[in-house]
């Protein structure tokens, strides 16, 4: 079962042009610059991403989204505001609320509860973002899209939040209403209980036009039970009703003295005060309660002249349900509140309020439910003198209309009861919601009865079921982006207010909104929590429709035959270390991935030398080596890394490159890894021209130092004393790791890992797991550079297609283009498609201009534009063009012939044209996008290449692509282990195989080899790879055989052979060759080499060890590099550090007594082998450095032997008397040159096989169809060379399972005419293709040219053309460019 | 990266350096061409293994031809970089583009060339469609 997250991108549609990520409004850090710069929610990770298309992040919607019980899309107008994009912001809000600025002013703000902010420090000011909008523009502007109109017409009772959502939800369905509103105004308790300067008067009104303009009619004073009954609606043709009432009714306090004039209701008192402007108050107002009703009483009271106001409130000022802010507001305003109170009796003087009686109370401990109750103070009762008491302890809705109504019912809280779900009651077709359901709740609960009844509404219309897919869901598990650690602290703003003093005796708004640039800092605040905050504004951006805001995870049940893990690692993270390190506390410490993207051009600093802190070129820098590597103490990761000393001196030499003017690079290392192919040779190149500086040291500490925050380093020298630097620039080179969720997945495949959650190999089968089938490669089984990595891939590859075998080809259809067409033949039909590319060209370049243009260039009968010419509609249209207009040469203006002339070229093909009819001009990449801000120019330009274009296509010719057929048989030549691994392995693809070996054993040089490091035995496993191999049938060993001749090309090679003792000649037929020549061991120079039996190679020592003729020895000194890292063979054999520390270790266990000395310069326990170097030094193996220029000196003893080296610990000389004496003798290829001459492949000075790419092309040469594997590519390990001729066989396969090549029509001829003969082209070739032919001319074979054209360019007489790029090809371009500047 | 660059640069492809003749070279500059510059691979990438060692060899040979006729050697030049390094294709781009406006024009002129190609009679009625 495979997941696939969506990227929200149709990567068939989107043309990578990048409007979405322009116009996306989320900032966020760049992973792919570590980062140092930053991307946006929609977004390509770089820009050489495959595939092309853009994606959009996305996590689980916001908090503040799921909070709010209308569903606003929060973090979407929050960054619409943050942009100034106000009515973007509206249209955003108006998807659910059609009251932006009411709500942006009264809602009570859930959401801002929710806000993840608040973890950091304050929540975001969402509500005032929100009026904000509002304020900036008018809600009544924003087009809101609806449904064409249906004929059903749906009855509201009441105006307030809970209908005119209700309207406004269903006009947008099409479906239009009549509001019936009992008062004389519309609104609700938007209007009756929210005052003015809370709510002005003008907002309202605005907002509810916002609803009636979409067809809504509001019919006042018409109230149900007074003015209509429900059946009438239903009797005028209303065919659903919703009600939506409100709760108007004030509670009683339930105390005597209630009925006395002077006592009222707060909801009555402000219901009076908002639809009148007045109403009267007394000199001493007491007002009961604490909500917000209250307080808004009291506000009231204050501003109509009352001069003492008094809140009783039963608890504290903690309790109070009231918004802090309004208590606040009400207090400024000069409110008095009298907490844990709560009256008894209304004092009454003739029949008039005179006072109130109170008791004071106390709060009990918490209860279950945590809730503390108020309980009286016996005997603290108190009188407060009043002329007016108002109780606002609560409301209910006033039932009297619907009480009574069969199939209606009451809650027993004295709401009407209604579906939690659909808000449908107990008669078909009405609908219930807002506060008369929930009893008194905020305004946006409100909104969402409405918007739900809507969807109700239409579905009853529509016959359909009202609840499917509307049941709640049960919270999960849910996914936010994590508040980036950096994140600074930030205020929240403030509104600015009405002073006090300007608040008496009128109504004016209080709270005066955010100023514009306010609010947009303030909207910078959110954290985007959910990624993509779905403004949509892509949508509307992408003109090609790729954007997909819907999809959905998929999950999908594939049917394989094998898996193959390749998940990759993360650099450690030294972010725990930060004490240490300094990392995340120092600006200058970077991590080493960081410093490569300083390096890139594609970087945050576009490959300048700068650092992040100060954007100054740094002048000294110093890299720490094994940061999370090698080290069981901190970071627990015991192995090395592999790769950290490679990339140090790479970035050290690329920054020496970068900088201006000198630049100090320091290397600080326990040992210099450089064990690959050539890298001791960079290593020398770094240490002694670019002179970076290399010091065997682990630094203690790291402390800033300066205004500049420098870094100085303290460490320990080998000879113990302490030394001091200072550095601009700290770079950590950190290690690899497997990232947990690696380790799930082994988990869920079933595969064993090991304690640092590496895959575990079975022996000799490095890319296998425990599970038969799973197949892994990279540095999931271990740390690896980039070649080993894509051979392992390969290798990988290789197996699985084993596996796979029978079923090859068995999905495959082929294509069958028509037959080419004779158009071609004629004069010039041009067409020329100029494309718009969305905005991406017409947004700059005048497109209409260019294809009227390119309407009178010569030779031009067709010119056509389209919106993208890349789409499936605008190749149709291309097809169709080429047809009725009969073009026979086509000129696409557009973009990158590198990603899209496939694409044209497949149209062409498909209506009977040549392929190479085609030419592009690049309009886009290397014009609107480079020229965007001088249109008129980028214009002028477009033209000229048109241009140039136009006047190449009258040149082209149609050109034939040859095929040619792959004889399915491969020669591997050498029978060692790599070479035998690549037989079996394209034999096991069904492939015959001939193995060529010039010993007359197979096996090479693992015939002498017993044990690896890990324990296994090496022989039975040989033994068995050469049974296998000789009993396979499909491959043939030909043993003792030399190759003598090799001719052919690609697919159709011939090799002469002479075979066996009798040299008996044999010529095989093959489609590839895998060159698998091996290596031998390096004979000592040491001149006592050879003529002392206690002084020997670690290969004799093995067979010694292995023979048991070692047993009294007592003191054994190897020494290492032993014919490698010298001036005659600067490479590293890579595999004689693990070959002495195995044998160090067979010894120790063999006889812990036995003193066991390693004389060594690096040691390079790469990967996991570090490990075993732990274990020797465990042991008590002695490791002694010294330095080239002093070598160790071997000297007789008569039977025994002496060393004498220079101890660097102890600062002198040493000698050690030894048993046996040990020479480390390095690898060293088996001769080639031969062979290198008779086949033509490349070598290096030192005799290795030179492959066609060091890192992506590692078992390939040059020569298509030749492949290369183990040691004759480099010095490698036993299961490394496994690898690698696996590898090879998954290349060679992938050539031989081709039945027919396709070769390239981009290739040179000779006019023999005009040939010369005179060797130039011969020698030029860097394929060494051109020969003199039986004719005494130049002869270039198609098969074997690769198309430079480099023999086109050299050939003195003008004899050698390159097919679509000749002479009179580019020199049209050249001419008509200079035409056009005329 | 869509960075900027004077749009006096008109970019013709060749599969690799190593195709750059002599000959085209001093076509542009007889044509009255005020620069060119030849971008190719970085030396030892060269994906032709050869072919842009070949082309600096022209380009020299080429550059110093031109100073000897008095057109200024300065006008052609070979920049080498890998097909990411954008920021350094402009910065050449740039700098060819100073040299050309501080050398001033071609002294050779735009001299004009009667086009080789099939007349317009042969070519029936023209269309445009529009998208």
């Amino acid at each position: 079962m495979v997941r696939q997250s969506p990227r929200y991108i149709d990567p068939a549609k989107c043309t990578s042009c990048g409007e979405c990520a322009r116009v996306c409004p989320v900032s966020l850090p760049n992973e792919y610059d570590e980062g140092l710069s930053t991307r946006r929610a929609a977004y390509k990770l770089y820009a050489q991403a495959i595939p092309g298309a853009f994606a959009i992040e996305k996590a689980d919607p916001a908090p503040c989204r799921s909070a709010c019980p209308a569903g606003l899309n929060v973090q979407g107008y929050v960054q619409m505001v943050k942009e100034g994009k106000y009515r973007e912001a509206l249209a955003i809000i108006l998807e659910d609320l059609p009251l932006p600025g009411v709500l942006g002013r009264i809602c009570p703000h859930g959401c801002e509860n929710a806000c993840r902010r608040a973890e950091k420090d304050e929540a975001v000011a969402i509500r005032d973002l929100k009026r904000l909008a509002a304020d900036r523009a008018d809600p009544r502007e924003i087009p809101v899209p609806c449904d064409p109109p249906r004929p059903e017409r749906v009855a509201i009772v009441g105006s307030g939040p809970a209908g005119l959502s209700c309207a406004y939800h269903l006009a947008r369905r099409g479906i239009r209403s009549v509001i019936f509103e009992a008062l004389a105004e519309p609104g609700g308790m938007l209007r009756t209980g929210i005052p003015p300067h809370r709510l002005p008067r003008a907002v309202l009104e605005r907002e509810i036009e916002v609803v009636t303009r979409l067809g809504v009619t509001i019919r006042t004073g018409a109230a149900l039970g007074r003015d209509f009954g429900l059946e009438d609606l239903f009797a005028q043709g209303f065919r659903a009703v919703y009600l939506a009432l409100g709760a108007h009714r004030g509670i009683e306090l339930g105390i005597p003295g209630e009925r006395g004039r002077g006592v009222r209701q707060g909801v009555e008192f402000l219901r009076e005060v908002n639809l009148t402007g007045r109403a009267a108050v007394g000199r001493r107002v007491v007002i009961v309660g604490g909500g917000n009703v209250a307080i808004d009483v009291a506000r009231s009271a204050l501003r109509l002249a009352a001069e003492r106001v008094t809140i009783l409130y039963r608890r504290t000022r903690a309790e109070m349900p009231a918004w802090e802010e309004e208590i606040r507001a009400a207090e400024e305003e000069g409110a008095e509140i009298v907490y844990l109170a709560a009256p008894q009796e209304i004092l009454l003087e003739e029949g008039r309020v005179c006072g109130v009686r109170c008791i004071r109370m106390r709060l009990t401990e918490p209860d279950s439910s945590g809730r503390r109750r108020p309980v009286p103070l016996p005997g603290s009762e108190f009188e407060i003198e009043c002329d007016q008491l108002i109780a606002a302890i609560g409301q209910r809705p006033d039932l009297a209309a619907l009480e009574r109504v069969p199939g209606l019912s009451v809650s027993r809280w004295g709401t009407l009861e209604a579906d939690p779900v659909t808000y449908a009651t107990g008669i078909p077709g009405v609908f219930a919601g807002g506060d008369l359901v929930t009893g008194p709740w905020v305004a946006i609960g409100a909104v969402a009865a409405g918007k739900e009844a809507a969807l109700s509404i239409v579905r009853f219309l529509d016959g359909a079921d009202l609840a499917r897919g509307r049941e709640p869901v049960a919270p999960g598990e849910v996914r936010h982006r994590p508040i980036p650690p950096g994140e600074p602290r930030r205020a929240r703003a403030r509104m600015r207010e009405l002073s006090p003093a300007a608040r008496r005796g009128n109504f004016q708004e209080v709270e005066l909104g955010f100023t514009e640039e306010q609010g947009r800092a303030e909207a910078a605040r959110c954290l985007n929590c959910g990624y993509c905050c779905e403004c949509r504004q892509c949508v509307a951006a992408c003109l090609a429709q790729a954007v997909r805001h819907e999809e959905r995870p998929q999950e999908r049940r594939l049917s394989v035959g094998a898996v193959i893990l390749a998940p990759g690692s993360r650099p450690f993270d030294p972010g725990p270390f930060a004490d240490v390190l300094l990392y995340g506390r120092s600006p200058n410490v970077l991590t080493s991935l960081e410093f490569e993207r300083i390096l890139s051009a594609s970087g945050p600093t576009q490959g300048r030398l700068l650092r992040p802190y100060d954007g100054r070129e740094p002048k000294r820098i110093a890299w720490l080596q094994c940061v999370g590597s090698r080290d069981i103490n901190r970071s627990g990761n015991g192995y090395c890394s592999s790769v950290c000393c490679m990339y140090a001196i790479k970035d050290a030499m690329i920054a020496k490159e970068h900088a201006h003017g000198e630049l100090d690079c320091a290397v600080f290392y326990m040992d210099l890894r450089c064990f690959g192919k050539d890298y001791e040779k960079y290593l020398n190149r770094a240490r002694d021209q670019a002179g970076v500086r290399f010091i065997p040291a682990r630094v203690h500490s790291i402390e800033e130092v300066g205004p500049e925050r420098a870094l100085r380093l303290r460490w320990v020298t080998e000879e113990g004393r302490t030394a001091e630097e200072t550095f601009d620039l700290v770079v950590l080179s950190v290690g690899l790791q497997v990232e947990a969720a690696a380790a799930e997945l082994a988990r869920r495949t079933g595969i064993e890992t090991d304690r640092y959650r590496f895959a575990v190999a079975p022996p000799f089968a490095p890319v296998s797991t425990s599970r038969p089938g799973v197949f892994a490669c990279g540095v999931f089984r271990g740390p690896k550079d980039i070649p080993s990595s894509v051979a392992e891939a390969s290798a990988a590859a290789g197996l699985a297609g084993a596996l796979l075998a029978p079923a090859r080809f068995r999905l495959v259809s082929a294509a069958a283009p028509p037959p080419e067409s004779d158009l071609a033949e004629g004069p010039p039909r041009i067409g020329v498609f100029v494309c718009h590319c969305g905005v991406n060209i017409a947004g700059v370049v005048d497109v209409e201009a260019v294809a009227a243009f390119a309407s009178g260039l010569p030779g031009v009968v067709f010119t056509g534009r389209s919106l993208f010419t890349c789409s499936q509609d605008a190749q149709e249209q291309m097809k169709q063009a080429i047809a009725e207009h009969r073009l026979n040469r086509i000129v696409v203006a557009a973009c990158s012939p590198k990603t899209h002339e496939p694409i044209f070229q497949e149209s062409l093909v498909a209506v009977g044209l040549n392929k190479y009819l085609l030419e592009m001009a690049n309009i886009r990449n290397q014009d609107s996008w480079v020229h965007a801000p001088s249109p008129a120019r980028a214009t002028a330009k477009a033209k000229e290449l048109v241009a140039m274009a136009v006047a190449r296509a009258r040149t082209l010719r149609p050109l034939r692509e040859k095929r040619i057929s792959v004889h399915p048989r491969a020669l591997v030549v050498g029978g060692g282990v790599a070479g035998l691994n690549a037989a079996l392995t394209i034999a096991e693809q069904g492939y015959e195989v001939v193995v060529v070996e010039k010993e007359e054993r197979l096996g090479g040089m693992a015939r002498r080899l017993h044990t690896t490091i890990e324990g296994w035995e090496v022989q039975p496993y040989l033994a068995e790879l050469v049974s296998r191999v000789q009993s396979h049938p499909r491959i043939q060993v030909l043993t003792r055989a030399l190759v003598v001749g090799f001719g052919g090309f690609k697919g159709n090679f011939t090799t002469e052979l002479l075979v066996g003792p009798g040299l008996y000649e044999r010529r095989i037929d093959h489609g590839v060759l895998v060159l698998a020549t091996g290596a031998v061991e390096i004979r000592p120079e040491e001149p006592l080499y050879g003529r002392h039996p206690r002084l020997m190679t670690q290969l004799e020592l093995g067979d010694r060890l292995h023979g048991g003729s070692v047993d009294s020895w007592g003191c054994v000194v190897m020494i290492q590099c032993v014919g490698s890292r010298n001036e005659k063979n600067p490479n590293c054999s890579r595999v004689c550090c693990q070959g002495a520390i195995k044998h160090a270790i067979a010894l120790k266990r063999r006889d812990p007594e036995c003193r066991v000395w390693i004389l060594y310069r690096d040691i390079r326990t790469y990967g996991l082998l570090e490990e075993a170097y732990r274990e020797a030094r465990s042991l008590g193996v002695l490791f002694t450095r010294f330095e080239p220029e002093r070598p160790p000196r071997i000297e007789e003893r008569g039977e025994r032997l002496a060393v004498r080296f220079a101890d660097p610990v102890l600062g002198r000389e040493v000698e050690a008397e030894a048993d046996a004496v040990v020479l480390s003798a390095g690898m060293t290829p088996s001769d080639t040159e031969e062979l290198a001459s008779i086949v033509k492949f490349g070598r290096t000075p030192e005799g290795h096989l030179q492959e066609a790419h060091v890192k992506l092309r590692p078992v390939e040469l040059a020569t298509e169809g030749l492949f290369l594997c183990g040691t004759a590519h480099s010095p490698q390990l036993l299961t490394e060379a496994i690898a690698q001729g696996q590898a090879a066989a998954s290349r060679a396969v992938t050539f031989l399972a081709q039945r027919e090549l396709t070769l390239s029509a981009v290739t040179a001829r000779v006019d023999a005419e005009r040939c010369a003969a005179c060797l130039v082209c011969v020698r030029a070739c860097p394929y060494r293709v051109p020969r003199i032919n039986a004719e005494g001319v130049s002869e270039i074979d198609e098969a074997l040219c690769h198309g430079c054209g480099i023999c086109a360019a050299e050939c003195p007489a003008k004899a050698i053309e390159l097919n679509w790029y000749e002479d009179e090809q580019l020199l049209a371009k050249v001419d008509a460019l200079m035409d056009a500047l005329g | 990266m869509r960075l900027g660059y004077p749009e006096s640069i008109k970019i013709i492809r060749v599969p690799c350096t190593g195709k750059v003749d002599a000959l085209h070279l001093m076509r542009c500059f007889e044509r009255g061409a005020d620069g060119v510059i030849v971008v190719g691979c970085r030396e030892g990438d060269c994906h032709y293994q050869s072919g842009n060692f070949r082309a600096r060899k022209r380009v020299a040979e080429v550059a110093g031809l031109l100073e000897r006729l008095g057109i200024g050697g300065e006008r052609l030049r070979m920049v080498n970089l890998s097909s990411s390094d954008a920021p350094l294709f402009v910065k050449a781009a740039r700098e060819i583009h100073e040299a050309v406006l501080a050398a001033g024009p071609n002294p050779v002129g735009r001299p004009r060339r009667p086009p080789a190609v099939p007349t317009a009679s042969e070519t029936p009625g023209k269309e445009v469609i529009r998208p």
